[in-house]
Parts: C-alpha cells; sequence; structure tokens
C-alpha cells in the first residue's frame, strides 16, 4: 500500500515532482561544479603562478660570490665553479619529478661581438625548449618554460643549431633584426629572433647552452640553474629544520612537496650543487595561493547555501500543495507517522534521481569552467558522489520538514473544505 | 469627516481599494508573505555579496600581489647616476598610489682583495618593498650592515665587524643581520644609504617602484616617468606584470563562473517560492474575476504585489550582503570589502524583474480556467 501511494504520487503528479526535482537537479549540480572547482583550484592557480618563472636555484656548492648589478653579470666568467650538464637531466629522477614543470641552465660569458663593436657583451647560454632523455622517459624543457614573460619576435632558435637571439635593446644599439648575421668571438652566426624580458636580458645575447660553452671552452658547464616546480605552501613542518626532525617526521617532510623539501632533492640529484629557494617567488605564491583558495571556499560555502535554499524553497512549495491530500488521508484513517513517512519517501527518491543528475550535469558544468578558464580539466574526485548524494538527502529532507510539520499538524476538516 | 472620506474614496475609487487589497494581502497572510519575502531577501543578499566581491576582488589581490616587490625600474641609462631630483620627480608622480625605493651599486674588496658588491638604500621602506627577504635582525644604527647569507661566508664568517674598501677609502662595518633571499642579494652587503654615500660618494642608479593599479594605469605611469625622466631608462618589470595579470585574470573569471551560478541558483529559489505562493492564491484570483475584475487590473495586482515584494527584497537584501561581502573581506583579505553602491541598481532591477516574472507566469496559466471550477476546489 505504501509502495503504491508513493507510486501514484509521482504517476499522478508528474508536473509538480517535476518541478521539485528539477529545483534539486539544479540545486546539486551547482554544488557539485562549485565544490568540484573549489578543491581543484589550488593546483590550477599553482600552475597559473608559475608564470612567475622559476622558484628554486642551484648553485655550485663552491662557488664564489656573484658580482652582479642590476641583472649584469661583472663576475669574470673564469672564475668560480660549474655545474655539469650531464648531470642535469636526472632532476626528473628525483621523488617529486612531476612536480617540477621545467628548468633551465644558464651560462653567462662575454664576448666582443660584431668586430667593430669592442665592448664587452655579455652572452647567455642556456636551454630553449630543449629534448632530453632520463632513463625511457623523453622531455623537454628550458627557458619556454621557466621563463614564461620571454617574448620573442621572430623564431626561437633551435637548441642544437648555433642561432641566436638577440636582446631587443642591443638590437636597436646594434641596428639588427631577425634573420641578419651577427659576428660573435669570430664567427658568424645567425640572429633566429629579438628577444623582449623587461630585464637584463634586453642587453644581452642568449644562445644555446652548447654555444657559449664551446666560446668558454668549457664543454658541460653550467653556471646557474633554474628550476620551476609546483610546491605546497609552507606550514609548521615546513618551517622546521630538516636536520632536527626525527626519522618519521623527515620522511613527512621529505614525501611533501614543500619548496625546501624539493631544494633538498635537487641537491641530492644533482653532486656539488646548492639549492636555494628564490624568496621572491616561493614565499609570495603561498600567500597569494592561500588567498585565492580561501576566496573560493567562501564563495562555495555561499553557492551550497544558496543551492539548500532552493532545494528547500522548491519543497515546502511541493508540499503546501498537498494539503488537501493529507486531509483526506487523515480522515480516512492515516496517523501523522505514516503521513510524514509517506512525503519523506518521496522527499528521498526526489533527492536521489536529483542528485544523480545533478551530480552529472555539475561534472559537465566543472569540465566546462576548467577548459574554458584553465585549459585543463577539473578532475572530479569520486568520493565527491556519496558525498554531494548524502547532501542533496540531507538538505531535501531539511527542507521539507518544516513543510511537512505543518502539513501534518494543519487540521483534516479545514483541509477538506479548502481552506487555507 | 466620515463624508470626506468617502468623498475622497469616490474621487479615486480604484487606487484605493487596489492600496488595501494589497496591504490586507500581505497583512492576512503573513506567514507566506513572509517566507516569500525571506527567499527574496536572501537571493538579493546573496546576489549583492558576489557582486561585491567579483568588483572588489581585484583591489584585494593586486595588494597581495605587491608583495612580490617592485613592478617598475627606473635605471640610468650608461652607467651614470640618476639626477639628484629623479627620487622626488618619481614620488611626485606616484602620488601616494605605492612607494618608491633608491638603490646605489658599487663594487667593493674585502680586505684579501674579494670583490663584493655593496649597496645603499633606504632599509626602512625595502623592508615594506621586499617582504619576502628573511633577515635576522633589520639595522638600526650608523656603520651597521645587512649581509647577505654568501657573502658573509666571505667577509665576516664568524659575525665579527669586517672592512671594506673602495677607491682607496675604507670602511669599517658591523654586520648587524643575515639576509636571505636565494638570488643575487645573498652575495651582496647592504649599508643605509647615508653611510654608502657618505663613504662611496656614488649617489644612486635604480629606483625601484612599486605601484598599485591596473595594468593600464601602471603603463600610463610608466610613460609619465619617461616623460620626465630623460635620462633614465624606466621600465615595467614584465615577470611581474604578466603573472599578475594571468593570475587576477584567470581568479576573476572563476569567481564570474561561480557568481553567474549562484545568482541563478538564488533567482530560481525565489521563483518556486512566489509561484508557489501566487498559484496558492488562485482563489483570491477566482473571487476577483467573478465579481468582475479585468484580467488587466488582476494582472496589474499581482504585478505590483510582486514589484512591492522584490523592492524591498532587494533594499533589506542588499544591506545584508554588503555585510556578507565585508565579513568575507575581513576573513579572508583581512580589509573589508568596501560597499559598491553601483551594484544596487543592477540587484534592484534585477530582484523586481525576476518578482514580476514569478507573479505572471501563474496568472498566465490561470488565466484559461474558469473561476467556478477553481471556487470548487477543482
Amino acid at each position: 500500500m505504501f509502495g503504491r501511494l508513493v507510486y501514484e504520487s509521482f504517476r499522478r503528479q508528474k508536473r509538480r515532482k517535476l518541478l521539485a526535482g528539477i529545483a534539486i537537479t539544479l540545486g546539486v549540480g551547482v554544488a557539485t561544479a562549485m565544490i568540484a572547482v573549489a578543491t581543484d583550484i589550488g593546483d590550477k592557480i599553482s600552475r597559473e603562478l608559475r608564470s612567475y618563472g622559476a622558484n628554486l636555484i642551484v648553485t655550485p656548492q663552491e662557488d664564489t660570490l656573484d658580482v652582479q648589478i642590476d641583472g649584469v653579470d661583472l663576475k669574470p666568467p673564469s672564475d668560480g665553479a660549474y655545474l655539469n650538464e650531464a648531470d642535469l637531466p636526472r632532476i626528473r629522477g628525483t621523488f617529486w619529478h612531476h612536480n617540477i614543470v621545467g628548468f633551465a641552465p644558464m651560462l653567462p660569458v662575454s664576448v666582443a661581438a660584431n668586430g667593430a663593436d669592442a665592448k664587452n657583451l655579455t652572452l647567455l647560454g642556456t636551454y630553449f625548449s630543449k629534448h632530453l632523455k632520463f632513463g625511457k622517459e623523453d622531455f623537454t624543457t628550458g627557458v619556454r618554460l621557466t621563463h614564461p614573460w620571454w617574448k620573442v619576435q621572430g623564431a626561437w632558435p633551435d637548441d642544437n643549431s648555433t642561432d641566436v637571439l638577440l636582446g631587443e635593446s642591443l638590437a636597436s644599439k646594434l641596428g639588427r633584426k631577425a634573420g641578419d648575421e651577427i659576428m660573435i668571438a669570430g664567427q658568424s652566426h645567425r640572429v633566429a629572433g629579438i628577444l623582449s624580458t623587461g630585464g637584463a636580458e634586453d642587453n644581452q645575447i642568449v644562445a644555446p647552452l652548447a654555444l657559449a660553452q664551446q666560446i668558454l671552452g668549457k664543454p658541460g658547464a653550467v653556471r646557474r640553474l633554474y628550476v620551476s616546480a609546483l610546491t605546497k605552501p609552507e606550514d609548521a613542518l615546513a618551517r622546521r629544520d630538516p636536520k632536527s626532525m626525527n626519522p618519521e617526521m623527515f620522511d613527512r617532510w621529505y614525501c611533501s612537496p614543500y619548496v625546501a623539501s624539493i631544494a633538498y632533492q635537487l641537491q641530492e640529484a644533482i653532486p656539488h650543487s646548492h639549492a636555494e629557494q628564490i624568496r621572491q617567488i616561493a614565499q609570495n605564491e603561498g600567500t597569494v595561493l592561500s588567498r585565492i583558495k580561501g576566496l573560493m571556499l567562501l564563495v562555495t560555502l555561499a553557492a551550497l547555501f544558496a543551492s539548500a535554499l532552493a532545494v528547500s524553497a522548491a519543497m515546502a512549495t511541493a508540499i503546501f500543495e498537498r494539503r488537501s491530500e493529507v486531509g483526506l488521508m487523515k480522515a480516512l484513517g492515516a496517523g501523522n507517522i505514516s503521513v510524514a513517512a509517506l512525503f519523506f519517501a518521496e522527499a528521498l527518491l526526489l533527492a536521489l534521481i536529483g542528485g544523480v543528475l545533478g551530480f552529472a550535469g555539475g561534472a559537465l558544468l566543472a569540465r566546462q569552467i576548467g577548459r574554458s578558464i584553465f585549459d585543463s580539466q577539473i578532475t572530479i574526485e569520486p568520493v565527491l558522489f556519496p558525498v554531494i548524494l548524502a547532501i542533496a538527502v540531507i538538505v531535501t529532507f531539511a527542507g521539507s520538514a518544516m513543510a511537512i510539520r505543518r502539513a501534518v499538524k494543519f487540521d483534516p476538516v479545514y483541509a477538506l473544505r479548502g481552506e487555507a | 469627516m466620515s463624508s470626506d472620506l468617502i468623498n475622497r474614496r469616490a474621487a479615486k475609487p480604484h487606487t484605493s481599494m487596489f492600496l488595501r487589497m494589497l496591504m490586507r494581502a500581505a497583512v492576512l497572510r503573513r506567514g507566506r508573505a513572509a517566507s516569500a519575502l525571506l527567499a527574496m531577501v536572501v537571493a538579493a543578499a546573496v546576489a549583492t555579496a558576489m557582486l561585491n566581491l567579483y568588483v572588489d576582488v581585484q583591489a584585494k589581490l593586486r595588494k597581495e600581489f605587491r608583495n612580490y616587490g617592485a613592478n617598475i625600474v627606473v635605471v640610468a641609462k650608461d652607467d651614470k647616476a640618476l639626477p639628484a631630483d629623479a627620487l622626488s620627480k618619481v614620488q611626485s608622480a606616484i602620488a601616494g598610489h605605492g612607494f618608491a625605493v633608491p638603490f646605489a651599486y658599487i663594487v667593493a674588496r674585502t680586505s684579501d682583495g674579494q670583490p663584493v658588491v655593496v649597496a645603499g638604500t633606504n632599509l626602512d621602506q625595502v623592508r615594506k618593498l621586499d617582504s619576502w627577504w628573511s633577515v635576522t635582525s633589520w639595522p638600526n644604527a650608523s656603520q651597521d650592515a645587512l649581509v647577505g647569507t654568501r657573502a658573509a661566508a666571505v667577509v665576516s664568517p664568524q659575525g665579527k665587524p669586517f672592512d671594506l674598501s673602495f677607491q682607496l677609502r675604507a670602511i669599517h662595518l658591523n654586520p648587524a643581520g643575515i639576509l636571505r633571499t636565494g638570488a643575487s642579494e645573498d652575495s651582496r652587503v647592504y649599508l643605509s644609504l647615508q653611510d654608502f654615500e657618505s663613504w662611496t660618494g656614488v649617489q644612486p642608479s635604480t629606483i625601484e617602484i612599486a605601484a598599485s593599479g591596473s595594468s593600464d594605469e601602471i603603463d600610463s605611469l610608466v610613460q609619465k616617468l619617461s616623460q620626465s625622466l630623460p635620462a633614465t631608462e624606466v621600465r615595467p618589470i614584465r615577470q611581474i606584470m604578466e603573472g599578475e595579470a594571468r593570475v587576477l585574470g584567470k581568479t576573476r573569471a572563476t569567481l564570474a563562473a561561480a557568481a553567474a551560478l549562484i545568482i541563478a541558483t538564488a533567482a530560481l529559489c525565489v521563483l518556486s517560492t512566489l509561484i508557489g505562493w501566487v498559484f496558492d492564491r488562485r482563489r483570491d484570483f477566482a473571487i476577483m474575476k467573478a465579481l468582475g475584475a479585468s484580467e488587466g487590473l488582476i494582472s496589474g495586482f499581482f504585478a505590483a504585489e510582486a514589484a512591492a515584494l522584490g523592492a524591498v527584497g532587494a533594499l533589506v537584501g542588499f544591506g545584508v550582503g554588503v555585510g556578507v561581502a565585508a565579513w568575507i573581506g575581513r576573513v579572508n583579505f583581512h580589509a573589508p570589502v568596501v560597499p559598491r553602491f553601483n551594484v544596487l541598481p543592477i540587484v534592484f532591477v534585477g530582484s523586481i524583474a525576476v518578482a514580476l516574472i514569478s507573479a505572471v507566469l501563474p496568472i498566465f496559466l490561470l488565466r484559461r480556467v474558469q473561476p467556478a471550477m477553481i471556487l470548487r476546489g477543482e
């Protein structure tokens, strides 16, 4: 009898059930999409924050002091120690290699360019977008990943060629444009493009690393290595000194993508190196990230609140309209409990159907948001499904409870006479 | 007295009855009217809060992004010093929207002849500009120096006072604090500008500016500075500007999508509550029709009711929404979101529009039904 009552209620009141069902579906959809976006936003924004460039720097351990003013290196290139280029691919073998977006080695050398211009210029050797191999893994890395604000007019040189990029200011001083030839250290090189960075490189020549090594006469030498890594904002554990940790805590620290633990692992991977976080980038990243995450969390709460309210309002309206039905049931001898049970059973059914449809719709919506804003997928955790379904049922019940209470308390005589 | 009232009512029979019906409808069905109003208020509040946040979040996040330090740099051309009035010109150009810090650099020699870069600057302002600098203790006395961690290993490994020389002039410095940044600052020694100038006689060659504002405002500031300081090179720091623009754009787009979803949900809530409310009163509708009211009058009556509800709901909701936005601002950004009154007309018109739609829709459906059928309860 109970089953038939529920079944008939759905069969005969299609319009009302449809309205309440739509409200639940939309509410759940919005809630799902917002929760999915909010849980993934940290990941997405931290990827966007990588456009600030490298957050780690690796230097030789026994290096002499940098003599650098306004980005111009004044240290004689022969001074100091070097990293070995052959060690670089080992970065892909570290524990957190999936978090390493890219790395770029730098080797500045002084050159006399163009013969006529006797003034010493800086030629910076680096990777542009170099194919490397570590074990069976192929990957590309270079300044195009680590320095995304570098803009080239013309083309980026090939890493295996001897083509160069000219800094914007230097190019206008020398009167060169993309496609021209330039004499560097007694050899002619093609200018592949004009580089604009807004920094010291605007006055420099940027060339493939091999060319800089050849000019310096030190094959395999690298002065500095910039590493761009996705990191977790610092917390209490990250601020502790790893030397003072017990082994268990050290493992936890080592296996968290803190900027300090990634620096530690880089130091392990590259012999005789010293890795350090670039505090300007690394420290601020955490603040910006936590602000944006906090904002999205609060906005998600607002979305949950609004959709809970919409579902409650729809349920309350649907039940309020059925007072005469309640009157009839009670006149025929139904108790308060069985009337309430009927309404709750209907609400449960509506919540489950609306919850499943809403979850699917919300997942699509989140995907769409991810694709149109971040150009990447927003992944929906499967664990979200039961959570969303539970929330849908609870909100539907809570929204119906008040209306059901009032409907059950209503005097059947008034209800049957149609007096509200 | 009473004939006065009768005369007045006789003069404008429609208006008076119309207003009375409106008032009585609200008073007699308090519960339902209150729940409709509540839905309206909540929807307007949520919409106000989201719009306020959307408008204000840019300013809030820009402030956070200024922690990345300078976004414009003024450099003297060809290794000369900046003109003496450069700093005051820069300061008048930025006019309170940010601040400027001068830097002077030389290469000095340690007592065993190693080169080390020494910088002179305003240390109090650097502390504000470069908030990421990790410093053990900031110097505050004359002859106190802030020593980069790598420079410290060379000039003063035990933390003892040390000597530096520049063009045969020596200075005796006391390492007050150790600086750690992970960048070229680690290899430098920082002094106050007074100590620096009295020792070397070298004037500042670089001014770093942390300017607040949109990218257009910063572009126009760069233009203005390069015009007023022709002997210098003024350039925006692209690394900082582009990163900021990117993250800000994405955050705002996400927030816009969220705001659209939330406002749509809130509108839906209002729609379903109000439709229920009007539908519930189909007997009023039938009686009015049976007594000879025209369809236009009935529609007008329900529309006026909805509009009043929408207006009251929007005003109250605006107040509540501003409060919510301010609270979110304080919790997340430690600064309240400033109320934007240009959001009010949008919320106001939107609320009334949603209320009107939800009142007129059921009337439109009920129009075809005979009043007798509704009154019989079918």
